[in-house]
């Protein structure tokens, strides 16, 4: 057998600074943090040194020149498997006038990069500037230096390749390297400031200008990523293949399947040790009702998870079950916030031509991500240090400082990828929990999830129910839209931390948010969701139930996008259909806006779609097709002006009549996101949003009986399948003069609403729950 | 109780000591070091652990070791030599060609199935050279991806497909067809 240090292709610790040519001793066990004393400053943190994050408003956090002529991007903006991260270094080369592969960046590290948020949209939006902010600075430094080295006016200077040249003239040049290799830029400027992800205006008026961007190189064009090539070799290193001399591996033993959040707090009774004492090589460790295992190994910690007998309080019999799920919305307490109320919606309902009034239900559906997640946590008495798959790494450290007792700044986390997430899985839970038991047994420790622990214990993406109500005149023009939304409060105190804590979950919380228009928080319901229509009279009211008895939410890709743009698609399509209109003429009536028109011509040209009402052609053959239009964005809590992406999808499908069996056969995706950093990676996020929203509308749902989570693998949480996955067209609507806005969610919920609407075109029968599961299909066929 | 066993590995032969009932996946990653096949469910649902055993497709995460003494593993790292030898390709290329179209296709987002969809892909391109959609579809139904890449995994075999018959290396897929 191997020892465990001779796994030499296994990763151990990865040098961040490698590229940079600075040597700095091994930074990577907390316990040698200590003995770092090194002053701050953004090159402290750049090396490592101490705590970030670095002075947002210094070059230095953001950009090292090496001596070889590269450039290191410090981002902190993490690479979660859509390639943001490439489109980033897309635009520091552009700004900095390097080739691509000029140009490298380091992974997030709390000791190494900025306060990068991957999330809510953010890299191209936020990071995207800040980048773009920073290295056109850096350039105005390298050319100022320049300047003086060639004695000659900043305007003379060209540079190419970080080749500073003079008047054209070849013999008066310099490298960047040559300019501030390995040394600092010494460089204050004023960063862009955010709140709540709107932009502010700076206050000086002194900052470096960026390109034009009508002679971008770089930016704009199909640079492939460069984790892909690691990813297809086989040599990517994910956070599971983290390795630290003396590790061991653990796992945690959690009831089966989440319970009533706030209410059903788990408690353990008793562990039998007895029940894994056939595996010597397991070991328990607890604190408090976090209970878990660890082994030399890694089949020891399975097997003893497994084994382990720990009897648990019952779970309190107060969930609603997934059938009773929207009735219990209905009949609950609630908190009412009023987003938008404009004009007289009851008077413009009442004197409507066409009135429809119908209601739309959307599931509770995980994550699922591809690798249960997993970290690698060392704790010793003074510091910690974590490697994980957060998005949000400088964040995670405040509640690991009170899990661990320790002071924020000795908390020291590392970005490592895990699979698939698209909002908090639960990265955070094992990290934290990993963190605990390291803590307890005063050894790194490898805690890897299971695929169990995963689906029954995760931040599900929220369910809702949405009552619409809108009104047409004779002409087919909108007159009156009224959507009465009811979801959940959540809170973010996650089950790990819970546990180890001892404490019941605080119950409301994140969500719950502030009465008025725009304030209802972020799992809500928004103007700018269906703002894309002109209606005169608007009304959004957002019932808020209290998140005691429910299942515990987070943000899942476009968080409630889909249920909404299922519903609000779905009735602007029964619209159309009671005006006797094309469901693409019926939109363009009621919609002003170009980008919005744009994407809809740009999803509908690509389908050579023909005018014709829907359900206009049924058959009665078995299978019967269906093509149906549908909207998206991804909202964000306030209305963010040019933060807005416009998606729009066509879908065809397949019905089996006899089966119930849905199928997309074709998935037409349009999207504008503004200028599209690397529209080749857009298109990537269309195909991958476009399977994706397959799945949500036709397969996924969180199933639960009164007291847990009962959905807990693959063939109980049915999710979309090779063999069943739609052809996709992905079109990029490219605006190279605009804000880049988000990319990786908006054309989500425009296939989920595309999907019911195409199943009323081939069938004539409207459903107004997905998934469209066979069941719930033929129940549907079988009631007409 | 740990016992020492020999396996093949990507053609060397390896002891590792472990219990017998062990499953692969864990001495690949933690005995061998080997970063391809990955732990997803270990139920066999989802083929992010695939490895080829005989040139078959086979989960690890469920397979005990003993089941693979006196067999031939081969990993995703191993699979472009082993492509090589078993069509008669000399030197063995650096990647096989599914590899190859991957990447062209840009097709991986997360990347973490991909060492099953390589894996799967390529041991229906030794069985079917030249695959119909319908034959993909079925062959790779086992194999999740939650990040929506089954399109482009479907391009990419099918640029593989043709890649390998343009390179005229077919020709010993029937005397070792045996998934």
């Amino acid at each position: 057998m191997a020892e465990r240090d001779e796994a030499p292709r296994l990763l151990r610790r990865r040098d961040f600074l490698k590229t940079t040519g600075v040597v700095v001793a091994s930074f990577s066990i907390a316990g040698k943090l200590r003995a770092q004393t090194q002053p701050g400053g953004a090159l402290a943190v750049q090396r490592g040194l101490v705590s970030g994050p670095p002075d947002p408003n210094e070059v230095d956090s953001y950009i090292a020149i090496n001596a070889d002529n590269t450039a290191t991007i410090y981002s902190g903006y993490v690479e979660l498997g859509q390639g943001g991260p490439t489109a980033l270094l897309q635009i520091a080369a552009e700004e900095l006038d390097l080739d691509f592969e000029q140009v490298k960046s380091v992974t997030a590290d709390t000791f190494v990069s900025t306060n990068g948020l991957t999330l809510a949209s953010r890299t191209a939006a936020i990071g995207g500037t800040e980048t773009r902010a920073a290295a056109a600075e850096a350039r105005r430094v390298l050319l100022e230096l320049a300047s003086e080295r060639l004695d000659a006016p900043v305007d003379d200077l060209t540079v190419a390749r970080g080749v500073v040249s003079a008047g054209g003239d070849p013999r008066r040049s310099v490298t960047y390297a040559e300019l501030v290799g390995d040394r600092s830029f010494n460089r204050k400027f004023e960063q862009f400031s955010y709140n709540g992800g709107i932009e502010l205006p700076r206050k000086s008026a002194d900052h470096a200008i960026p390109k034009r961007r009508d002679g971008y190189r770089i930016v704009g064009t199909r640079v492939p990523r460069p984790d892909i090539a690691e990813k297809v070799r086989g040599t990517y290193q994910f956070v599971q293949h983290v390795r630290l001399p003396g590790m061991l591996h653990g796992r945690v033993v959690w009831p089966r399947g989440q319970g009533a959040h706030g209410i059903s707090n788990p408690a353990i009774v008793s562990i039998d040790e007895s029940s894994i004492k056939d595996i010597p090589g397991a070991r328990i460790v607890r604190r408090k009702n976090l209970v878990g295992v660890v082994a030399e190994r890694e089949w020891d910690a399975v097997r003893a998870a497994r084994q382990l007998k720990v009897t648990w309080e019952p779970f309190a019999a107060a969930l609603p079950g997934h059938e009773g799920l929207f009735e219990s919305f209905r009949t609950a307490e609630t908190n009412d916030l009023i987003d938008t109320d404009t004009g007289d919606v009851n008077a413009a309902v009442a004197r409507g031509t066409h009135v429809i009034s119908s209601t739309y239900r959307g599931p509770y559906q995980s994550h699922g991500t591809m690798a249960p997640n997993c970290a690698v946590a060392d704790v010793t008495t003074d510091a910690a240090l974590i490697m994980c798959s957060s998005q949000a790494l400088y964040q995670m450290r405040f509640g690991l400082a009170q899990l661990l007792s320790l002071p924020v700044e000795k908390i020291r986390l590392q970005y490592y990828a895990g699979s698939n997430t698209y909002g908090n899985s639960c990265y955070g839970e094992v990290a934290n929990a990993a963190a605990v038991m390291s803590q307890e047994v005063g050894r790194p420790v490898r805690l890897q999830l299971s695929r169990e622990d995963e689906l029954g214990w995760d931040n599900y993406g929220p369910a809702q129910l949405s009552d619409l109500r809108a009104a047409v005149d004779a002409n087919g023009k909108l007159v009156a839209l009224d959507y009465q939304a009811w979801a959940h409060a959540t809170a973010w105190f996650e089950t790990a931390s819970q546990l180890a804590l001892g404490s019941p979950p605080p119950t409301g919380g994140f969500g719950a948010g502030a009465p008025g228009p725009g304030g209802a928080g972020l799992f809500s319901v928004h103007l700018s969701q269906t703002d894309m229509y002109d209606v005169p009279n608007r009304r959004i009211v957002n019932h808020r139930v209290a998140g005691a008895g429910y299942l515990r939410t987070g943000a899942l890709r476009a968080p409630m996008d889909p249920s909404t743009f299922f519903a609000l698609e779905g009735v602007m399509d029964e619209l159309a259909y009671a005006t006797k209109l094309d469901p693409y003429e019926f939109r363009k009536r009621n919609i002003s806006h170009a980008r919005w028109l744009g994407v809809l011509k740009a999803a509908t040209d690509a389908a050579k779609w023909t005018p014709r009402i829907a359900a206009s052609e049924l058959s009665n053959a078995r299978i019967v097709t269906g093509r149906g239009i549908g909207l998206g964005t991804h909202h964000l809590p306030q209305n963010q002006g040019n933060r807005v992406t416009f998606a729009g999808a066509v879908v065809d499908i397949e019905v089996n009549k006899e089966t119930g069996v849905v199928v997309a056969k074709h998935v037409y995706g349009a999207m504008d996101c503004g200028l599209a950093i690397n529209p080749g990676i857009v298109e990537s996020q269309i195909v991958g949003m476009s399977v994706h929203g397959t799945s949500l509308a036709l397969c996924e749902e969180v199933q639960f009986n009164e007291t847990n989570v009962t959905s807990l693998d693959w063939s109980s949480y049915r999710t979309l399948r090779f063999g069943d996955h739609p052809a996709v067209t992905p079109i990029v609507v490219q605006q190279l003069h605009e804000q880049s806005s988000g990319a990786g969610e908006e054309v989500l919920p425009a296939v989920v609403a595309a999907i019911g609407n195409a199943f009323f075109d081939a069938t004539g029968v409207r459903l107004r729950q997905y998934p469209l599961t066979p069941s719930r299909v033929l129940a549907a066929l079988g009631a007409h | 109780m740990a016992d020492e066993l020999t396996l093949e590995v990507n053609s060397k032969t390896t002891t590792v000591t472990a219990s017998p009932e062990t499953p692969l996946l864990y001495v690949l990653m933690n005995d061998l070091g080997l970063l391809g096949p990955k732990f997803g469910c270990g139920l066999a649902q989802c083929g992010a652990c695939s490895v080829l055993v005989d040139g078959v497709e086979m989960r690890s995460c469920i397979t005990p070791i003993s089941a693979v003494v006196g067999k031939s593993v081969t990993t995703l790292e191993g699979l472009p030599a082993y492509y090589g030898a078993r069509m008669n390709v000399s030197p063995a290329p650096e990647l096989h060609p599914l590899q190859e179209a991957m990447i062209a296709e840009q097709a991986a987002q997360c990347g973490y199935c991909f060492n099953g969809q390589i894996i799967k892909g390529a041991e229906l391109l030794f069985r079917t050279p030249e695959p119909s959609e319908a034959e993909i579809r079925s062959a790779m139904n086992g194999h999740l991806c939650r990040c929506g890449t089954y399109p482009r995994i479907m391009s990419a075999i099918q640029r593989a497909s043709k890649a390998i018959a343009a390179k005229g290396v077919g020709a010993s897929t029937e005397e070792t067809a045996d998934g």
